[in-house]
């Protein structure tokens, strides 16, 4: 587990070479997985996978529960090793982020510390305040930077969260079910807080979500998952800013739930 | 509202605290004074802070409390430390805790006051004797809730914290350590308790020097006085290390909810 964390973590670089680097280097990775098989003992949750993710693309991966949504995601940034096939993303050695259902802010670190948790442990001490309080100004919380986690709302612990995501500038954002455990409007927020910030900065996305809604008013492209396997994959060619209700988008979202419903009922 | 009450609960402790000790001791004083407590049974506090001058400007004072607190605190850094160290050792290594909780599961099963005649046979009644028993008292209050405290710590920080690049020696600084630092404060609490009852009784029993070595002595002069000053100033103290212990707590863990509203 320590040993995956590492490798996870981007290569230390010194400060000038961080700053070459940051303007020489791809705001986006590419996705490619050949054969993506992953067992746990008997049970097999995913098998013979294959997908491929431009940059800069933003996906979501919807599914029932147990239809191994989850167990794609952590093998994509790399938590977890596949079973068998293959994981390219991005080229060398892609800064990643992961952000989970619960915020996970560290409760005895100010709201600032916390983002600053986010940053390349080699970032210089001088850099990480600025670095920080820039990425909560992008998810409009720049002014609470020096309170405690313990005093914020759900919907800002998990912009805070986003924030910290956001700090490192990483190529492949990946959500899993970041917005489930919010209410309905702070989740519509939140929904307009990540595609401004994905607009923004490029990056690629991967959302993993059970509310296909969500899926539609978000993502360029969704993938439906079945029994491991890739049941369905929709592009959505709806314009940005998506407006709530289009007919377009209610078809999609039709069309999607009647594929996982009638999945599981035939 | 609720940040209203802590803010006054907060600014009032001390004061509100000394009220109930306050009207006791003008009680007692004043139950000595119409005759209802005869002299011998239970000097009136006047009688109590008379001794405690005679025995001030005499230097006997000073020099017995010195010499108790170098031994509680000597005894509660050798024992604290020493259970410190293996309750985060235990809590991060399972192979360390494999190796050495279930002994210390056995020996914490022992009343450590028990061993007082085999400490005296060992060490005579020397300050090893006194150390060696505050340590003991101390080590497993501290042992048990440092480890406690470690196995608390929210798993799901931990992941986060490996996700997200933390060096183990920074995982450990940032996430484990604070996080178990409640429950730590707890043991530290209680350990400060333990820490004064041990030294009591070690000094009581078997010194030559110390507050409870004075107390004895008075008791065969029948210096009730001092026997009762003695006491006293044993209250005083347990209070002042509780107070130290709470002053650091609020400072370590101002995020804490129940430590906010500074």
């Amino acid at each position: 587990m320590f040993a995956q964390a590492l490798r996870a973590q981007p290569l230390r670089r010194t400060d000038a070479a961080l700053a070459r680097e940051t303007r020489a280097r791809p705001v986006a990775a590419a996705i490619t997985v050949r054969g993506l098989s992953k067992a746990f003992g008997e049970k097999t949750v995913l098998s013979g996978l294959d997908l491929h993710v431009p940059a800069g693309q933003f996906v979501a991966i919807v599914g029932k529960s147990g239809c191994g949504k989850s167990t794609l995601l952590r093998l994509l940034v790399g938590l977890d090793r596949p079973s068998a096939g293959e994981v390219r993303v991005g080229e060398g050695a892609p800064v990643t982020r992961l952000m989970f259902q619960e915020p996970r802010l560290l409760p005895w670190a100010r709201v600032g510390a916390n983002v600053e948790v986010g940053l390349d442990p080699a970032t210089p001490a001088a850099a990480r305040t600025g670095l920080a309080l820039e990425a909560l100004r992008e998810v409009g919380l720049a002014d609470r930077a020096g309170e405690w986690p313990a005093v914020l709302s759900g919907g800002q612990k998990q912009r805070v969260a986003l924030a910290r995501a956001l700090v490192s500038r990483p190529q492949l954002l990946a959500l899993d079910e970041p917005l489930g455990a919010l209410d309905a409007l702070t989740r519509i927020e939140m929904q307009a807080l990540v595609e401004r910030v994905w607009q923004a900065q490029a990056f690629t996305g991967l959302l993993v979500t059970h509310d296909v809604a969500e899926a539609v008013a978000l993502a360029d492209r969704i993938l439906v998952l079945e029994q491991g396997r890739v049941a369905l994959d929709l592009m959505v060619d709806v314009p940005r800013p998506r407006r709530r209700g289009d007919p377009t988008l209610a078809a999609l979202e039709g069309r999607i739930l009647d594929s996982l419903l009638g999945g599981g009922g035939a | 509202m609720a940040a209203a009450t802590t803010r006054a609960r907060r600014a009032l402790p001390d004061a509100t605290g000394w009220i109930v000790p306050v009207v006791l001791v003008l009680a007692w004083e004043a139950a000595s004074r119409l005759g209802a407590i005869p002299e011998t049974v239970l000097p009136a506090p006047s009688g109590v802070a008379a001794a405690a001058i005679r025995l001030a400007r005499s230097g006997e004072l000073a020099r017995n409390i010195g010499v108790s607190t170098l031994r509680a605190l000597s005894g509660f850094v050798v024992g604290g430390g020493i259970g410190l160290a293996l309750g985060l050792a235990n809590g991060v290594s399972s192979l360390s805790e494999r190796l050495t909780d279930t002994t210390l599961q056995m020996i914490r099963n022992v009343p450590h006051l028990a061993m007082i005649p085999l400490v005296i046979l060992w060490f005579g009644i020397d300050e090893e004797a006194k150390l060696f028993l505050v340590a003991l008292g101390v080590f497993f209050p501290i042992y048990i809730n440092t480890l406690h405290g470690i196995r608390g710590v929210d798993p799901q920080l931990v992941e986060m914290g490996r996700i997200y690049g933390m060096s183990p020696a920074r995982l450990f600084r940032r996430v484990i350590l604070p996080g178990a630092l409640p429950s730590i404060f707890v043991g530290l609490r209680y350990a400060l308790g333990i820490m004064w009852l041990t030294l009591i009784v070690a000094e009581t029993i078997s010194a030559s020097s110390g507050i409870g070595y004075m107390a004895m002595q008075a008791r065969e002069f029948l210096l009730v006085d001092v026997v009762v000053l003695s006491i006293v100033i044993y209250a005083l103290l347990g209070k002042l290390a509780d107070t130290t212990a709470r002053l650091l707590e609020r400072l370590t863990l101002q995020w804490h909810p129940s430590f906010q509203g500074r």
